[in-house]
């Protein structure tokens, strides 16, 4: 008897067969029985290992480790923020915010500086050479705004270091000068 | 410079590699195999027994591979667990461990167990050693073959079977439906895609269960049953000609629509997927099958004929719905989302997702299905010897 | 009718929160309430210069790699209409600046590019295992002690603004600083930029500068079509803008 004219004879049987096995011949589907019983256990083992592995804070805010929100607003700061600079340096403050330059804050020259900012004694800020600094934001190039202040540096200043002939916190101002004459 | 145009600068380095070719190959490759094991079982089309038992060894060979490729590729192996643990509902990506999961268990093992118990039983009384401690712990600790646990046997493994299709549609439909629901790439973003994958799967997973018959019969000495060949070609000429349509239809609706995308993805297939698109995905692994087994249906070819273009278009079908992975996963990234530019894929020999390791995935099933048909033997009972 | 209980537990609370009242961050106080913000950006493409001091500053902040960008600039030459490819470069995501535009006439103008912090984002919708989210005040992170490296999300972000990092082998992006934002301080490429072309924006706060821009000037998103809902708002994007 081949499988395939087995199922058809299964088939074939009214309401399929299956609910025709009574009672006593249970044992044939023991293995089945068996199969399922193996498959409870794998089902509850998984249960279990998930239960254990699930980080606790998962879902607290949404689908995520809600722990994940407060380690990742823990991270290192490495700008203090031009507010933190402005509270020990307040005579440059006052001549910035005079010039062209107000909006420009210190550490978008000065890099970052919060260790500084943190334990001024310990970490001494190195100057940023004025030659190589005011090139980025003011060499000519035709994709920046036209109302926005730029040179071809080589013909402007020959190469001189920038502020030659101007004050960085203000530029306008000549160096030395403290008001624009 | 690596990428041609502009492309925005985290684009230029592919994120999905050859190994994300494999897997979808991989799976489709199984469903492909169940279906046809499948046609059998559901649609008593008896012509196709001889390869019934071998399908099926197959598609487990397939399945157990699956999952390499994709922890080979993530960048944190380790946790690849928390997409049981905590997997989100609204990604295919987590749904699918799960599809994967239930396929293995309650579909592919469950009817293997089912069609070889017999086998098992009896094997579990007749070896010794090893070999007879490991067919009793397949047996659960049964040994009823009684009349009537042969016939819960045959019945719970046609429901099996029954569920296993939309499962198998499920297994690799998913697969499509993860590129296909991108709306970022215009490449991939189709409502076809898990269909167009679906057929393709099909296609190649037909063609590879005819060619590993083919191939063990001649390796054992025995008659190919043509009867059964014949009838396997059938079925693979109406699913290609399906999967072709769709291939088509999605082709035709992009260039008549043109959208911002068009003329990018355009420029792209004709440059940079010239080769693996035109020439191996729908020249050699599409036409030359469906017009050489077209012919076949409504020409006398002679056997020995029939056999070596059932071989050659095995092949090349293999060859073909390989590229159009490739075509699909590496196509869909080698384009900026700006439309402005294009980048290269440098595939490494050897790396931990490099052509070694992406060949070595793609010949291990055949390894482990040499194995599997020494431990439950799928050849028919009614076999013939080769005349030498 | 506050009770005298109450004034006692209050009191503390309020001496702490008092120097940074005074200094102007009063969200710095250490109970930053997520649920009273609601954080976007505003970029305004005709005050972008492309000095690439934004660039500098993210990867100094978040230690980004090298070769890997959380921000970028884009240089754009417009001679055409909106269909028209515009030409376009980001040499190195502009962090040492531009060179001289070999080009001559059209439009010229620099795009800042970051995540959008979408409110429907793609990326968070494909994470398999709940790895990149949404915090309650509107910013899309990720989780990088969770996440698989499976790379999904960045195959489904339009924007572009994801990469894998090389050493963590996880996903990342632009995180606008949260570490820096909960604290009262602001995103550390708005900090940096010399022209206030970047600002970050609160839109649940009523009386901040950039929310109100927001609301009387004309802004654009990118790729609208894609509905992602994005935060980042430019004000003056031409429409040749990827």
């Amino acid at each position: 008897m081949t499988y395939f004219s087995l199922a058809q004879e299964v088939a074939q049987q009214p309401s399929g067969g299956l609910h025709g096995v009574s009672l006593a011949t249970f044992k044939d589907a023991e293995h089945i029985v068996r199969l399922a019983v193996a498959s409870a256990i794998v089902l509850v083992i998984f249960l279990l290992v998930r239960a254990h592995f699930i980080p606790k804070s998962f879902g607290q805010y949404g689908h995520y480790r809600g722990d994940a929100l407060a380690e990742l607003s823990a991270k290192p700061i490495h700008y203090a923020g031009h507010q933190a600079c402005e509270q020990c340096h307040p005579d440059v403050l006052d001549v910035k915010k005079m010039g062209k330059h107000a909006g420009v804050n210190c550490e978008g020259c000065h890099g970052p500086l919060a260790t500084h900012a943190d334990d001024p004694g310990s970490v001494t800020p190195v100057l940023p050479d004025t030659k190589v600094l005011c090139a980025r934001c003011h060499e000519e190039n035709l994709a920046k705004p036209k109302s926005f202040p730029q040179v071809v540096t080589a013909e402007h200043s020959g190469g001189e270091a920038c502020k030659t002939c101007h004050q960085p916190h203000s530029p306008l101002l000549a160096p030395g000068e403290k008001t624009k004459s | 410079m690596p990428f041609d145009g502009f492309m925005y600068p985290n684009e230029v380095e592919l994120q999905w590699s050859v190994l994300i070719v494999v897997y979808p190959f991989v799976t489709g490759l199984v469903a492909g195999a169940f279906i046809l094991a499948s046609l059998e079982r559901i649609f008593h089309v008896e012509a196709v027994k001889p390869t019934y038992r071998l399908a099926l060894l197959t598609a487990l060979s397939f399945l157990l591979v699956a999952p390499l490729p994709l922890q080979l590729h993530l960048g944190r192996p380790e946790r690849s667990l928390e997409m049981y643990l905590t997997p989100h509902t609204s990604s295919a990506m987590a749904m699918f461990g799960f599809v994967y999961l239930w396929y293995l268990m309650a579909v592919i093992l469950l009817e293997v167990w089912l069609e070889y118990r017999k086998e098992i039983v009896l094997l579990s009384q007749s070896t010794t050693g090893v070999k007879r401690l490991m067919y009793r712990v397949l047996t659960l600790g049964s040994s009823n073959l009684s009349e009537g646990a042969l016939k819960v046997d045959d019945k719970v493994g046609w429901v099996i079977t029954l569920i296993g299709i939309p499962s198998a549609f499920l297994l690799h439909g998913y697969v499509g439906f993860i590129f296909g629901s991108i709306k970022a790439n215009p490449w991939w973003n189709t409502p076809l895609m898990p269909v167009v994958f679906l057929f393709s799967a099909m296609v190649s997973g037909i063609a590879i269960v005819l060619l590993i018959y083919m191939a063990s019969a001649h390796l054992r000495h025995k008659v190919i049953d043509m009867r059964c060949v014949d009838t396997i070609a059938q079925y693979l000429l109406y699913t290609f000609i399906i999967d072709f349509g769709l291939e088509m239809l999605d082709l035709i609706h992009r260039i008549y629509e043109a959208d911002e995308s068009f003329h990018s993805l355009n420029f792209m297939m004709h440059t940079k997927l010239f080769f693996s698109q035109v020439v191996l995905q729908i020249a050699l692994g599409t036409l030359v099958p469906i017009l050489t087994l077209g012919f076949i249906q409504i020409f006398h070819v002679p056997e020995q004929v029939r056999k070596f273009c059932y071989a050659v278009c095995g092949t090349l079908t293999i060859i073909g719905i390989f590229a159009m992975r490739w075509n699909v996963v590496i196509g869909g990234q080698l384009f900026s989302k700006s439309f402005l530019g294009y980048t290269t894929y440098k595939v490494d020999l050897i790396s931990r997702e490099g052509e070694l390791i992406a060949a070595g995935l793609l010949l291990l099933p055949f390894f482990i299905l040499a194995v599997m048909v020494k431990i439950l033997p799928p050849w028919p009972r009614d076999e013939v010897n080769a005349a030498d | 009718m506050i009770t005298r209980r109450r004034l006692l537990l209050l009191l503390p609370a309020a001496a702490i929160a008092y120097p940074y009242v005074l200094m102007g961050t009063p969200e710095a106080a250490p109970n930053y309430d997520r649920a009273k913000h609601w954080w976007g950006m505003l970029l305004q493409v005709d005050k972008c210069i492309g000095c690439g001091n934004c660039v500098r500053a993210c990867s100094a902040e978040n230690n980004v790699p090298e070769g890997y960008y959380r921000t970028w600039v884009e240089r754009y030459h417009v001679t055409g209409g909106p269909e028209e490819p515009p030409n376009v470069d980001s040499p190195e995501g502009g962090i040492k600046g531009f060179p001289p535009s070999p080009y001559t006439g059209g439009k010229n103008f620099f795009v800042p590019k970051m995540c959008n912090h979408c409110v429907d984002s793609p990326c968070t919708q494909v994470c398999p295992v709940g790895a990149t989210l949404h915090t309650p005040d509107g910013v899309v992170l990720v989780d990088d002690k969770y996440c698989l490296g499976c790379r999904y999300c960045i195959q489904a972000c339009p924007y572009g603004c994801r990469f894998l990092n090389p050493v963590k082998r996880t996903a990342e992006k632009c995180s606008l600083c949260y570490h820096r934002i909960t604290k009262g301080l602001t995103t550390a490429c708005c900090e940096n930029c010399p022209t206030g072309a970047r600002q970050l924006a609160d839109l649940k706060n009523p009386d901040d500068p950039i929310h109100e821009f927001l609301r009387t000037h004309s802004v654009q998103v990118l790729k609208p079509h894609l509905a992602t809902g994005a935060k980042a708002y430019y004000h003056d994007l031409d429409g040749s803008v990827r």
